[in-house]
């Protein structure tokens, strides 16, 4: 089964962007685990920045589509 | 989405960017140190660290830290005795040449256990003063604020469009995906994109936050006259206080007023947060979220009777409750360089954005279309 195109777009952006609200959200209402809610959430951003910026994802193999 | 949704978008991404650039890069450089303030502070030796005691050591009176902190600078007016969240152990007493000064202001930190002077804190002094007074209003005042603010406004534009233009160039990528074996303009077209989608979150938030906070002054002000004016409804007699009342049964009888809470300042009879005949207490709650939130208390600084304790209006708390989402420092030094990393993601973001703008002129540079119908044919 192929993905829509949509979720394939926005499945990863939509992930991280609510694990980054929950974490900014999260450390305001407690020490401890809420803590680490934070740096989980905000952590994820930065190692995709990181991971991907540096190395890049390769990309899918797959057929080449006609000229458009 | 059709090409011409696109390019109104592109041109507002475009124009949003290009105005606020490079003040927000500014802003950016500026607040990487801020992120530290309180570890660069205490290296730099102008974070007064108090002595360590037993946490149940006996406390001094509020009347003998006021006399120590006029015994530094007798000929000045104690104006506020205030206290940082986290640490009881130091009350810091400013004063000014009369109660209403707003330039020429000393303060003093004193021991809160022993009464003793620690040190004469610069206020708003030295390099991270400077690099303060840069991002919070370019040393320009009200002003400066306010077209920060203006700045702030154009990010967050600038953050939608590039967030809505994202599908259209990313459609035939997957998720991070970086063409690094094409012209180095594609691959930091990729970089661009991918950064500035990871970072949407954070950078709306500490966007809009900051922009918040530019209103700050005028928001306390508005506060702070309509406090003054109720005030004065409770004052009576003549308009100045010849001999205020003991501060330590103002202070006893504000706490008891407010038992859960801890003190963030006092302010004087006189003072812009006071009134002739009024202490005004100030606490602040003990958890994370409560603890920028202020409830004053309103002391009769005679009798050391409680006036009143009125709710702080919505604006001050949505005010007071955007600072710590802007600063960061509600998670520990973790949390301080991730909002550290973040930051400079946000600088790379902007510099390939400048970059991609700058490099799409000139005559023997190819433009993106042409590049990418290329590589699909």
């Amino acid at each position: 089964m192929k993905a829509s195109p949509l979720w394939s777009l926005w499945a990863w952006p939509v992930v991280i962007a609510i694990l980054a609200g929950a974490g900014l959200v999260g450390g305001l209402a407690g020490d401890g685990r809420w803590d680490w809610m934070t740096w989980v959430g905000l952590g994820v951003p930065c190692v995709a920045s990181v991971w991907f910026g540096l190395r890049g994802r390769r990309r899918r193999a797959r057929a080449r589509r006609p000229r458009a | 989405m059709s090409p011409g949704t696109t390019r109104a978008w592109s041109w507002l991404h475009k124009w949003s960017s290009l105005v606020s650039t490079v003040f927000l890069l500014v802003l950016c450089l500026t607040g990487l140190p801020l992120v530290f303030h309180h570890q660069i502070g205490a290296w730099l030796g102008t974070e007064v660290v108090a002595p360590p005691m037993p946490a149940d050591a006996p406390r001094a009176t509020l009347e003998q830290v006021v006399a120590a902190a006029n015994a530094r600078f007798s000929s000045k007016t104690v104006m506020y005795v205030s206290q940082e969240p986290g640490d009881d152990a130091i009350w810091y007493v400013t004063m000014g040449e009369t109660a209403r000064s707003t330039t020429g202001l000393k303060q003093v930190a004193v021991d809160a256990r022993t009464g003793r002077a620690l040190a004469e804190p610069k206020i708003d002094g030295g390099v991270m003063g400077a690099v303060h007074a840069i991002h919070v209003e370019l040393f320009a005042g009200l002003a400066g604020k306010l077209f920060l603010g203006f700045m702030g406004l154009l990010m967050l534009v600038a953050i939608v469009s590039g967030t809505v233009l994202y599908a259209p160039f990313m459609r035939k990528l997957r998720f991070g995906e970086v063409r690094r074996e094409r012209s180095t303009r594609v691959k930091w077209l990729d970089r661009h994109n991918l950064l500035g989608i990871v970072t949407v979150t954070w950078a709306l938030v500490v966007g809009a936050t900051g922009m918040i906070n530019t209103w700050a002054d005028l928001v306390i002000e508005h506060w702070r006259n309509d406090q003054a004016a109720q005030l004065r409804s409770h004052d009576r007699g003549p308009a100045s206080l010849a001999q205020p009342g003991s501060l330590d049964r103002a202070f006893a009888n504000a706490r008891a007023r407010e038992p859960r809470m801890k003190i963030a300042f006092i302010a004087f009879p006189g003072t812009a947060w006071g009134s002739a005949h009024h202490y005004g207490v100030f606490m602040r709650g003990r958890t994370r979220l409560t603890e920028r939130l202020v409830q004053p208390v309103l002391v009769d600084a005679v009798t050391g009777e409680v006036s009143s304790s009125p709710e702080p209006p919505w604006y001050m708390t949505t005010l007071l409750l955007s600072q710590p989402l802007h600063f960061g420092d509600y998670g520990g030094l973790p949390m301080q360089w991730l909002w550290a990393i973040l930051d400079v993601i946000t600088i790379v973001v902007m510099g390939s954005g400048l970059y991609l703008w700058l490099s799409k002129k000139g005559p023997d540079r190819p433009a993106v279309p042409a590049e990418a119908k290329a590589a699909v044919a």
